[in-house]
């Protein structure tokens, strides 16, 4: 049994070793997020915090049309997001891997040109495929135009029915490297012999994905779609710089982090810096993506662990 | 041990001597930081602030520019933090309400700055707060929505400004038939959608329409609201090729480029288009009138003002500063560099295409949105722009339109109320 002295230096000690990151924490991160919470319950006036309103911004943003309407429908158009990104995004990424886990002819250069775009800034991203796909000059419609496909080219940020696909295909392109990466290490953790016995078996290329490699990636799947979610219900730069603070043409391309913006520090067209709506919607934002997150995790883990 | 306090206290007393010196430099002479979201124009206002700091020994100015987009968010964190610039330029209306209102800015009157005396009551009202009526700035440009056109492509092809609404698409059909784009114009940036509207249709709508919007005897649902919309609408076929998704950038280059005839736009697009294409040959005009000899209109807003910091420590040479930024001798400076409208009484501009612009300003109606509806939410801009925006995308109609802005606008404005 120790003494109770060396219990107590013990303990000292534990406490000086964990109080350093603590604080730190504590200072740069709990402390403006509380801090950010906090704004949602006042009301404002540029910067200027005026009375507590209680849960008032809340409710605003639920029963008030100018607040409900638009989040509403950035809400649904996040939601796309998140599905489109989903199949092209993570099961391109997934088809990717299990191509370049192969090693086909070629496959260190086709491995760095899929991580490559990961690797640019959103800014250089969205100038480069506002290029390709500007209505006039762009490389898009050029190369319709050249494969007699004319009647196919679109000013496609500009029209309402293909603005939003446009900009999740863009952003797919940036992406993918990122969950093709993750897939790729995953696979590269399957045990060779369980595939070879496989094969040996005479199971199908596609009975080997679906049976054996998804399975056994499973645990990178959790991370992809995690990762994923966050990105989605965050999306902002992308929008931003190609169809604008507003999410041109009318609302077809507005996403909950636009209108984040928009509500909390206003824009050229509307003069009114708004922290409390601003804030509360941010602080719902934040919880909502909080719990899918958490759930998605724990029943993703779950099934990792079942398959 | 010892050595080594003697010599740290030697370090010590160096840097004091160093510290105090240079303080006894600086306190000789009073430097202000200005701020402001003309980043481009830093050279012109060092130029500006050499001829002040002449007139006025002891004080210096330093300039400080900023990205125009955060510039509104990164002055008010700073002015809430105490940290703000002694003067700096402030946007208009409602804008100017988020930092006047606060109190961040020092009221400016007829006492602590006679300069006010040199601004016409429609410029001061734009930087003043609606609640206490009072000045905050001293307004730097008035800026114009009007039609930017290439004269050598007009000369070429033989047509000449339309006197009417008619003519207007009647020179768009003969421009498009000779293969020229009659406007480079698009609407994927949404604001672009809120000037197009009042550079070509403020004659259509009219002072009268107004002047009723205000007094509360109209609405967006009235007949010269929508009749004009309805004229916009036979006009986007002479807009750019796949005009939807033309950004404001791609159709200034369209028209810097010579591409296109006309701009339907702000006069401060005329020094952009210059600085593209210096061989550019420019004129402007009114949007046209329904009936030809009808007096064509068009619409004004003030850009912003010079506002000194209210807690400013440097109060005297701030004031300084501000009331010379007021006086006839800098507005004729700024309309002779940058080419800006000064709003300042018995400015005299030498440039032909400031002239002619300040020749338009005699008849004109205000920038709608801007200046009345631009104050709550929904603004009335974000409003009209999206509603223009699906509009000229075939999406809905001009009843619909007009009825979409005042729905919104009567959340908040009284007299919408029905």
């Amino acid at each position: 049994m120790p003494d109770v002295g060396s219990a107590t230096r013990h303990r000292v000690w534990v406490t000086f070793l964990v109080t350093p990151p603590l604080a730190v924490m504590a200072v740069f991160v709990v402390y403006p997020i509380l801090s950010a919470f906090s704004y949602a319950f006042f009301s404002w006036h540029g910067l200027s915090r005026e009375a507590f309103v209680g849960l008032e911004n809340f409710v605003d943003l639920f029963t008030k049309p100018h607040y409900a309407q638009p989040i509403m429908r950035a809400f649904g158009h996040n939601l796309i997001v998140l599905a489109a990104l989903l199949v092209v995004q993570n099961g391109g990424g997934f088809l990717l891997a299990w191509f370049l886990y192969r090693e086909p002819f070629g496959f260190r250069f086709h491995r760095v040109a899929v991580f490559l775009p990961v690797i640019l800034s959103s800014v250089i991203v969205a100038f480069l495929w506002k290029l390709l796909l500007h209505p006039n000059f762009g490389a898009v419609n050029g190369a319709l135009n050249a494969a007699g496909l004319g009647n196919l080219a679109l000013p496609w940020l500009g029209d309402s029915r293909t603005a939003l696909a446009a900009l999740i295909f863009a952003n797919a392109w940036h992406w993918i490297g990122f969950p093709t990466l993750v897939f790729l290490a995953g696979m590269q953790r399957i045990p060779r012999e369980v595939l070879e016995s496989a094969e040996l078996d005479g199971a199908s290329q596609i009975q080997v994905l679906r049976r054996i490699v998804w399975p056994l990636a499973a645990p990178s799947a959790t991370v992809t779609f995690t990762l994923l979610f966050i990105g989605a219900f965050n999306w902002f730069e992308l929008p931003y710089l190609m169809t604008g603070l507003e999410g041109s043409p009318f609302g077809s391309t507005d996403v909950l982090g636009l209108v984040f913006y928009r509500l909390a520090f206003g824009n050229q067209s509307a003069s009114v810096q708004d922290f409390g709506h601003g804030s509360a919607l941010a602080t719902l934002l934040f919880l909502f993506m909080a719990a899918v997150a958490t759930a998605a995790t724990i029943r993703l883990r779950r099934r990792e662990i079942a398959l | 041990m010892i050595a080594i306090t003697r010599r740290l206290s030697i370090v010590a007393a160096a840097a004091v001597a160093l510290v105090g010196g240079l303080s006894g430099i600086a306190s000789a002479q009073t430097e202000l930081t200005f701020w402001t979201w003309r980043q481009e124009d830093r050279a012109v206002y060092q130029m500006f602030f050499q001829a002040f700091e002449k007139a006025n020994p002891g004080i210096k100015v330093r300039f400080e520019g900023f990205e125009p987009a955060n510039y509104q968010t990164i002055l008010s964190t700073a002015l809430a933090g105490g940290r703000g610039p002694d003067v700096m330029q402030v946007r208009a209306y409602g804008n100017l309400e988020s930092i006047a209102k606060p109190g961040y800015l020092m009221a400016l009157d007829k006492a602590n700055a006679p300069e006010t005396a040199n601004f016409p009551d429609s410029a001061l009202a734009a930087e003043s707060l609606r609640a206490d009526g009072k000045v905050y700035a001293l307004p730097f440009a008035s800026q114009t929505m009007l039609v930017v056109y290439n004269t050598e492509l007009f000369a070429k092809h033989g047509v000449t400004p339309p006197g009417s609404w008619d003519e207007l698409v009647a020179l768009c059909k003969a421009l498009k038939a000779k293969g020229v784009t009659p406007f480079a114009n698009g609407t994927a940036t949404a604001w672009q959608n809120e000037t197009i509207v009042q550079a070509l249709l403020s004659s259509l709508l009219g002072k009268g329409f107004e002047a009723d919007l205000l007094s509360g005897k109209a609405d967006f649902t009235d007949p010269r609201f929508v009749g004009a919309l309805t004229k916009l609408n036979e006009l986007k076929d002479y807009f750019a090729p796949n005009f939807s998704g033309i950004d404001h950038a791609s159709s200034q280059q369209l028209f810097a480029a010579g591409s296109a005839a006309m701009f339907a736009g702000g006069s401060f697009e005329v020094a952009a288009f210059q600085k593209q294409n210096p061989r550019l040959k420019l004129g402007v005009f009114a949007s046209p009138p329904a009936k030809a000899g009808e007096p064509p209109l068009v619409a004004v807003f003030y850009d912003g003002g010079y506002a000194v910091n209210a807690r400013t420590e440097k109060k005297e040479a701030a004031l300084k500063l501000v009331r010379w930024l007021g006086t006839p001798e800098f507005g004729t400076m700024l309309s002779g560099t940058l080419q800006n409208v000064s709003p300042i009484k018995g400015v005299r501009a030498e440039a032909p295409a400031v002239q002619q612009v300040m020749k338009l300003n005699e008849s004109a109606m205000s920038y709608l949105m801007l200046v009345h509806f631009r104050y709550q939410e929904p603004s009335g801009s974000v409003l009209l722009q999206a509603g223009v925006q699906k509009m000229l995308a075939g999406q809905t109609t001009p009843a619909e339109v007009g009825a979409e802005i005042t729905k919104g606008i009567a959340t908040y404005y009284a007299p919408f109320k029905k």
